[in-house]
């Protein structure tokens, strides 16, 4: 009955260490391995003006839906101005005020994001644009021309290709002559395209944007036409009428705003600069969850002080040595002195590393035991005498510290890290096996935990290992299943089929 | 290694992992386990049940009493040191004389000398907790030295060999002697380099002994055959180490009998964590007795009733 008790709360403790687990890699999306690192694009605009007399206000345009990317912070950088943000019919907008300035200005404004293909923010489907107010003789050929398409084309879209290929043609017809006889600029060109889709009651905007590649020091703005074709928007390329999307295009801005104004300045010059970086899939992951606002994030160790997370990379590691221990007891049925003395000294060699570790262990057990031998002549009382044998491994942990420091060799100073009590505690019980049932019986028992401390060591650093404790401690509910789930193994111990060996009737 | 875990199976040997989950939890309560953790409280039990003990001439509390030493030997020529809550045979120091003209020096079983002061010295250990299972402080005790039936005087190096008995239920359904040797400094525990042999149950002969876990038929230090010894009051012995159930209500218990030469067997201590070298001792497994006594268990039957069932059940196989 005992056994089904165990064994319903070891699958309780897996469900729910399993489930929570799942959820926060494929849901939230936290990575499995940590060298997951995803390209973060910081994308910097410098407005540059000289400030007149009186106050100044300056707005820019910032981006609001970026299909395709998602934003990891953003953050205004200027001197002494006050800074809002605004939505307007363009979207958002930063806005700065002084009331006064003195000379040429610059503000920043710097953008993170990183590309998520789910990044598909929901868009407004916008209603049938009106007619547009055109006059003559403008408003005659854009009729003579919509009509030219509209026969030629089925729908919105190859409406809005044949008008793109038609605009783009080298032998442009006398009506298409007339339209863009004043255009000097792709962004214009982009305008009077818009205006037509209007005419022919089809919702387009302009959209101004980068395409993200590499390190850009002025990188160029880029003008795209966007057209909704009643269920989702369609991007078209002005240049060539085909329908698609530059590469890695981040949508800064969409309509026919100006990008920037300036109240109280002049000369005013935008310039964007984009840098790519790359930064732990972690920090995404959280940002991310962060805007759904999930308790499991902010319980996350993540949240916590980086210092605090060091601390906390360590001890999640405990468990995994405890596991070692139980595997290496109750499984393989190796001696050890202390319970978990073992896991401590392999903590300890975290730090001194392997080969040294072990070394600086001996060493340190050896000498205290000899020195422990003298004290016995001594005829100690026992908590007298145990707290000599302290004070006796603190002043040898010194003396090997100083000894390796004037020999050169820096990793002598890390003995330092020893759990010094347990090892005043290891030594005062090998002294006492080792006077009751002699030597073997002592060293048995310290070369059992050295090895339980190494396998411990090398489980506790395997680093994903440790990534993966860390990111997702609900694991540790796993493994206390597993370690109620040893305690009620009545198996033989691998040793004892040795020490039965006699009694298999062969 | 399955195939082995495999036959071990077959043969009923019970293993640590098995004899910890499957008996001592189950069958140990830990409230009980002073009655036989702290020796003395299992000397009075033993006591009131009408059992018997080796007498005890005093007890040392504390740091305090250890003076008193010098009072509570002053009449005896030999006596036993050893710690209440000791474990494994840790901390036991058996005095079997002294010398005459200084009143202050003693001979140990070994031969050895050890002066008063040296004596006293241990006792603060054992008081200070050296000995005790929970490194707690702990209580000295000085009893009766065991002068031992010349029966094992062969196959014994020096101390008192013991008569291990594995009590299920109330049923004694395995036991082996104890023999000490010269590595076992006199003392008759296995892991401490004892040998021990089986026991035939329904006759109380031995059988061939164990050594580190290898099977031996002579002791190592004086070449005696261990088989075939006859124990005395083997009738008495194992009733008694049935009603150790009955004593300290522990379901797993293993007792500890030692034969004098004037007094008979005596009680020395029960244990309610025993070893599982009997097996090997006997070279049968455990499992497959504790199995039939499952099977014919009477919660009415007497402590005799019990005794005589085992005897009928568990021959030598040999």
């Amino acid at each position: 009955m005992k056994q089904r008790y165990v064994f319903v709360l070891a699958l309780l403790l897996t469900a729910v260490g399993m489930s929570v687990f799942v959820y926060k890699w494929q849901v939230l999306g936290f990575p499995l391995t940590e060298d997951r690192e995803t390209p973060v694009w910081t994308i910097e605009s410098a407005i540059s003006f000289d400030s007149g007399p009186g106050s100044i206000k300056v707005n820019l345009l910032i981006p609001t839906l970026t299909p395709g990317f998602r934003k990891l912070n953003e953050n205004p950088i200027s001197r002494g101005y006050g800074f809002s943000l605004n939505y307007g019919s363009g979207g958002r907008e930063a806005q700065w005020a002084v009331r006064r300035a003195d000379g040429p200005q610059t503000i920043y404004y710097r953008i993170s994001v990183y590309e998520d293909a789910q990044a598909d923010q929901l868009d407004t489907t916008p209603p049938f644009p009106p007619p547009p107010v055109i006059n003559e003789p403008f408003k005659t050929a854009v009729d003579v021309l919509v009509n030219d398409v509209r026969d030629q084309s089925a729908d919105a879209e190859s409406f809005t290709s044949e008008l793109l290929r038609r605009m783009n043609d080298p032998s442009l017809g006398p009506n298409l002559e007339l339209l863009l006889s004043n255009v000097s600029s792709n962004s214009e060109f982009v305008e009077v395209a818009t205006m037509m889709l209007a005419a022919a009651r089809i919702p387009a905007r302009k959209v101004h944007g980068f395409s993200l590649s590499g390190r850009q020091r002025h990188a160029q703005l880029i003008t795209w036409l966007e057209i909704h074709d009643g269920d989702r928007w369609r991007y078209f390329d002005p240049a060539t009428g085909e329908e698609s999307m530059p590469e890695r295009f981040l949508v800064w801005w969409r309509g026919n705003e100006s990008l920037v104004r300036v109240e109280g300045g002049s000369n005013v010059e935008v310039d964007f600069a984009v840098q790519r970086n790359h930064v732990d899939a972690i920090a995404i992951a959280r940002l991310h969850a962060g805007q759904d606002s999930t308790p499991l994030i902010d319980f996350s160790l993540y949240s916590l002080p980086i210092r605090t997370q060091a601390v906390y990379g360590v001890l999640l590691m405990i468990p995994i040595g405890a596991l070692i221990m139980v595997f290496m007891r109750n499984f393989i049925g190796i001696d050890a002195f202390g319970t978990f003395m073992p896991v401590l000294i392999a903590l300890a060699f975290r730090e001194t590393k392997l080969f040294w570790g072990v070394v600086l262990f001996t060493l340190l057990v050896a000498l205290g035991l000899s020195i422990r031998f003298l004290l016995e002549r001594l005829r100690l009382l026992l908590v007298p005498r145990l707290s000599a044998v302290l004070i006796v491994v603190v002043l040898l942990m010194l003396v090997i510290s100083l000894m390796s420091h004037k020999l050169g060799m820096e990793t002598g100073l890390s003995v330092a890290l020893f759990p010094m009590v347990i090892i005043a505690m290891t030594i005062e019980r090998m002294s006492v096996v080792w006077e009751e049932r002699g030597p073997a019986d002592a060293l048995r028992g310290a070369f059992g935990s050295l090895l339980i401390a190494i396998a411990a060591y090398i489980a506790m650093g395997v680093t994903s290992l440790e990534y993966l404790i860390f990111t997702f401690p609900e694991l540790l509910l796993v493994i206390l299943a597993i370690v109620v789930m040893a305690g009620r193994y009545t198996g033989y111990r691998l040793l004892e089929l040795r020490r039965f060996k006699a009694l298999t009737g062969d | 290694m399955f195939g082995v875990a495999k036959k071990l199976r077959a043969a009923g040997v019970l293993g640590l992992n098995e004899r910890n989950a499957d008996f001592i939890m189950r069958l140990n309560p830990r409230r009980l386990y002073p009655r036989v953790d702290d020796k003395i409280i299992t000397k009075e039990l033993a006591l009131q049940a009408g059992m018997a003990v080796p007498e005890m001439y005093g007890v040392i509390r504390n740091q305090g009493e250890v003076r008193r030493f010098g009072e509570i030997v002053a009449n005896r020529e030999s006596f036993v040191v050893k710690p209440a809550q000791g474990s494994g045979g840790d901390g036991i120091l058996v005095v079997t004389g002294r010398s005459q003209r200084k009143r202050d020096s003693f001979r140990l079983s070994s031969g050895v000398r050890i002066s008063e002061a040296e004596i006293k010295h241990h006792l603060s250990n054992i008081v200070g907790g050296q000995y005790s299972l929970s490194g707690n402080p702990d209580k000295a005790l000085i009893e009766y030295c065991v002068h031992f039936d010349p029966t094992f005087a062969e196959v014994s190096y020096q101390g008192v060999p013991d008569i291990r008995i594995i009590v299920y239920l109330g049923y004694p359904v395995m036991a082996m002697v104890r023999l000490p040797t010269r590595a076992s400094d006199g003392k008759a525990n296995l892991h401490q380099g004892a040998v021990g042999a089986g026991v035939c149950l329904a006759t109380g002969e031995t059988l061939t002994g164990v050594l580190d876990n290898d099977v031996v038929d002579e002791h190592p230090d004086t070449g005696a055959l261990i088989s075939g010894l006859c124990i005395p009051h083997w009738d008495f012995i194992m009733e008694s180490a049935a009603r150790g159930y009955e004593v300290t209500g522990l379901g797993y218990l293993g007792v500890d009998t030692v034969i004098d030469r004037e007094k008979g067997p005596l009680i020395l201590e029960m244990n309610a964590r025993p070893g599982l070298n009997i097996q090997i001792a006997n070279c049968t497994g455990l499992a497959c007795r504790i199995k039939r006594i499952d099977k014919i268990f009477n919660a009415g039957a007497t402590p005799d009733e019990r005794a005589q069932i085992c005897r009928q059940e568990f021959p030598a196989t040999r």
